[in-house]
């Protein structure tokens, strides 16, 4: 069927609506974490013993997205038609009987559910609780099964593109993005109403709108999440925004290590396309809108946007210095916007809801919500969506469930390779972009790394530094060379070489590196090499003066030692990686210092305190 | 010209005789590729076509680089240029157990600088490496997206997940060919 019209719509929503089943639903999270976990088979479990026991008028399986809960994946979450919902985390094939039987009145016997605080402020009113996370930009991920259009229109997708384009004039789009203050999710934080008016103020022709699905920030996948559970999201705002700008054709730059992703899109530009949603004469107003794929090749500066312009264009993905902006001259030097992935999966609830809507979310310089992926040392591992202004503890020790194993919290990373820490001191800090500024850090893609008293600052900086060696392009000097030279003095200090110069270099060095970069890659990758100065000073003195590393990490500077607790037990031997744990039963152990690779196996596994780490 | 009855053989007619099915596989995907006279639009077409043929390959050796310039009618030194900037093109074979630790983030503050370390003791290989038997590879790769489950390790498609250093001999163990 072809939807020629915003009434098309309504009735095709309506005849989706009549032929809903009513049915409990039992949806189990099928994004790349969930189908690492072991969500698959979960599912074709369930859909079996649904089958089996004759169960299929009352219940559907539907596979869908990632719910943001990867800690506790498989899951299954059954919802009742009347909205109760109850979800099981860490589901074996063993349980399924007993949740299916259970329904969502009542918890299945001898299984816990899993506590959620989201709320979706399109479709709730905001509840009592202190902390709840506010979903916009992930309001159907989870929810939906993002293969198939039909739940994206009951979930009033296309609205947004009908009324836009039948009821709005361009410059009247660009403005309500002004108006609602949404700024780009992906890096920067600039205003996305402001850039789109960039390119529809140039001369009429040929422009491109870009998604920018890159995410290369190591530890961070809320795009990831958008593109597996809501890709309609994303095809609706570009076609939003080529309306806006005068573009009739969108391109998806998205990195080829999200296979999942990409066979959803696919299947999604597919679906649209068939319902006439996409392609020429969209709702019969004459406008025209295609969406291509574009594929990464494993490179993180092709997530800037000159770099990415370049890549598409099929040369190396080497950045240019701006202006001119890809708004005026970008992709085959025609006007260009790029938007993240998140940035867009906004743009639909705003034309729904309103600007006025939209900024009552959030704060009133950094309106909305922002997706925070949770990774490291924290319990509930996964994706929160949270409006600007909430504090950094509540994120943490809230919704993020506090440390592992009643570790003590030590400092956060935010914005990955280009951010910074934030230490206990800082935690009620209220996030938006310009307090993270304030604190050395940076909003980024929304990476948050959590990390508790077992890390090594100076090792943090090593690794960081090490990654952006390996991703510079190599255009420019003081990002090429600057960084390798500060790699090389941080790997010093960890391998127990420091000198006292060392600190002053790595200070003047990091703020030559930031001031004479080309691009964003150089220009923030000092930060999180300043920051750990700043912060932890004394972890860098003790390497150099003391050789002492007092995290216990960098291995050139510890031993293990057994000591005269131990009872000969034979436990660690057992364990040692390397056999580099030799002794008679019930006589003191002996480690080979030379064959130790310190990994601290045989620290964790004895039970008698006989290993110590010095 | 001078006469040559016994031609040499070009590089682009040994790639035809050496691996006939995956020359005409590259060629036909090739063949959908709106390919015209404009450099600039062909080029367009250059990073998905390497990685049709890598996909096909496993890798992308000299003739298959040069079947694409002329395809394409890019230069050689382009495609190189190309496959050396980024890191997901090899132009070199890799073994048919590709181990890859993610060293992201989240995996690298859960210790998977040790898990590396380990595999490659046990397979007596670097980083990047490919053991001299072909059979294993070892790299590394920036977060595949399942944090949770860090430190993470993908063997081929295979997701092993909260790896330790004594996990490792088991992992290369379940590598059977
Ligand atoms: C080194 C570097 C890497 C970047 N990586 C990404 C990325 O992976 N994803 C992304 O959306 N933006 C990335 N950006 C930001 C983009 O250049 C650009 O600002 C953004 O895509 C604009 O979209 P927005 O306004 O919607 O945020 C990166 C910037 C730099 C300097
Ligand atoms: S950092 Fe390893 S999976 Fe994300």
């Amino acid at each position: 069927m072809i939807i020629k019209t915003p009434s098309d719509l309504t009735a095709k929503v309506a005849e989706l609506k009549a032929g809903f089943s009513g049915k409990t639903q039992l949806l189990v999270s099928l994004g790349t974490c969930g189908i690492a976990a072991g969500g698959s088979p979960i599912a074709a479990a369930l859909r079996k013993h649904v089958t089996e026991q004759g169960l299929e008028s009352k219940f559907e399986v539907v596979d869908v997205g990632c719910l943001g809960l990867c800690y506790c994946e498989p899951m299954i979450e059954v919802k009742a038609a009347n909205g109760k919902s109850l979800i099981y985390g860490n589901v074996t094939e063993e349980q399924i009987p007993a949740i299916v039987a259970a329904g969502a009145d009542k918890v299945a016997e001898g299984l816990q559910v899993q506590a959620t605080n989201i709320y979706y402020p399109e479709d709730q009113e905001k509840p009592e609780k202190k902390v709840v996370q506010t979903r916009i930009a992930l309001r159907n991920s989870g929810r939906i099964n993002p293969e198939k259009i039909e739940d994206y229109l009951l979930k009033d997708g296309y609205q947004a593109l009908a009324k836009v384009l039948t009821k709005m004039k361009p410059e009247e789009v660009c403005q309500q993005l002004v108006d609602a203050g949404l700024r780009g999710r992906g890096g920067a934080g600039f205003p996305t109403g402001k850039k789109w008016q960039f390119a529809a103020a140039q001369p009429k022709g040929q422009k491109y709108i870009i998604c920018n699905a890159d995410e290369g920030d190591p530890g961070a996948f809320m795009d990831r999440a958008v593109l597996e559970g809501d890709p309609h999201a994303v095809l609706e705002a570009m076609a939003i925004g080529g309306f806006a700008v005068g573009a009739d054709t969108g391109l998806i730059y998205i990195r080829a290590e999200y296979p999942l992703a990409i066979a959803r899109l696919k299947k999604a530009i597919e679906q649209a396309t068939s319902y006439g949603l996409l392609g020429k004469n969209i709702f019969s107003t004459g406008f025209n809108f295609t969406i291509e794929l574009k594929y990464g090749a494993g490179a993180f500066v092709c997530g800037e946007e000159t770099a990415l312009i370049h890549s598409i264009e099929g040369k190396r993905g080497e950045p240019t210095f701006k202006p001119p902006f890809p708004a005026v001259r970008g992709l085959w030097g025609k006007p260009t916007i790029v938007n993240n992935v998140e940035t867009l999966a906004n743009i639909p609830a705003i034309f729904r809801k309103g600007a006025a809507w939209f900024k009552s979310i959030g704060t009133p310089g950094s309106p909305g919500s922002k997706v925070f992926a949770l990774a490291g040392k924290i319990n509930h591992v996964g994706l929160v969506e949270v409006p600007m202004g909430i504090k950094l503890r509540d994120v943490i020790f809230e919704l993020g469930g506090g440390i592992t194993d009643g570790r003590e919290f030590k400092v956060v990373q935010i914005g990955g390779p280009s951010g910074g820490c934030i230490t206990a001191k800082n935690l009620d800090t209220a996030i938006d972009y310009e307090s993270l500024k304030a604190l050395g850090s940076m909003m980024g893609s929304g990476g948050m790394i959590v990390m508790d008293e077992d890390t090594c600052m100076v090792n943090v900086a090593r690794f960081f530094l090490d990654f952006t060696v390996d991703e510079s392009c190599g255009k420019c000097t003081p990002c090429r060379i600057g960084n390798k030279r500060l790699f090389e003095i941080l790997d010093k200090i960890c391998a127990g070489k420091g000198t006292p110069e060392m600190l002053d270099q790595l200070e003047e060095l990091s703020n030559v590196i930031k001031d004479t970069s080309l691009c964003g890659l150089g220009q923030t990758s000092p930060n999180p090499v300043l920051s750990t100065l700043k912060n932890f000073p004394d972890e860098y003195k003790a390497h150099i003066f003391e050789h002492r590393c007092p995290a216990a990490v960098c291995t050139a500077m510890l031993n293990y030692i057994i000591n005269d607790k131990c009872i000969g037990c034979g436990l660690c031997a057992r364990k040692c990686p390397v056999n580099c744990i030799s002794g008679t039963q019930k006589t003191r152990h002996h480690i080979d210092q030379s064959k130790c690779i310190k990994c601290g196996v045989c620290m964790r596994t004895c039970k008698f305190a006989a290993i110590d780490r010095k | 010209m001078t006469c040559c009855c016994e031609k040499t053989e070009s590089a682009l007619e040994k790639l035809a005789r050496l691996e006939p099915e995956k020359t005409a596989q590259l060629n036909a995907f090739i063949d959908t590729l709106p390919i015209g006279k404009d450099i600039e639009s062909n080029r367009a077409h250059l990073i998905i076509a390497l990685h049709q043929a890598q996909g096909i390959f496993g890798y992308l050796p000299s003739e298959v680089q040069q079947l694409i310039a002329e395809r394409l009618k890019l230069t050689r030194s382009e495609i190189y240029g190309v496959i050396s900037f980024y890191s997901y093109f090899t132009d070199k074979p890799i073994g048919r157990f590709k181990i890859n630790v993610c060293c992201g983030t989240a995996c690298f503050v859960k210790g998977a600088n040790l898990v590396v370390e380990q595999f490659s003791r046990e397979l007596n290989i670097k980083e990047g490496e490919t053991s001299a038997d072909g059979r294993f590879f070892l790299g590394v790769l920036r977060c595949v997206g399942a944090c949770s489950l860090a430190p993470v390790v993908m063997v081929n498609e295979r997701v092993y997940g909260n790896v330790t250093p004594a996990m490792v001999s088991q992992i290369i163990a379940d590598c059977k060919d």
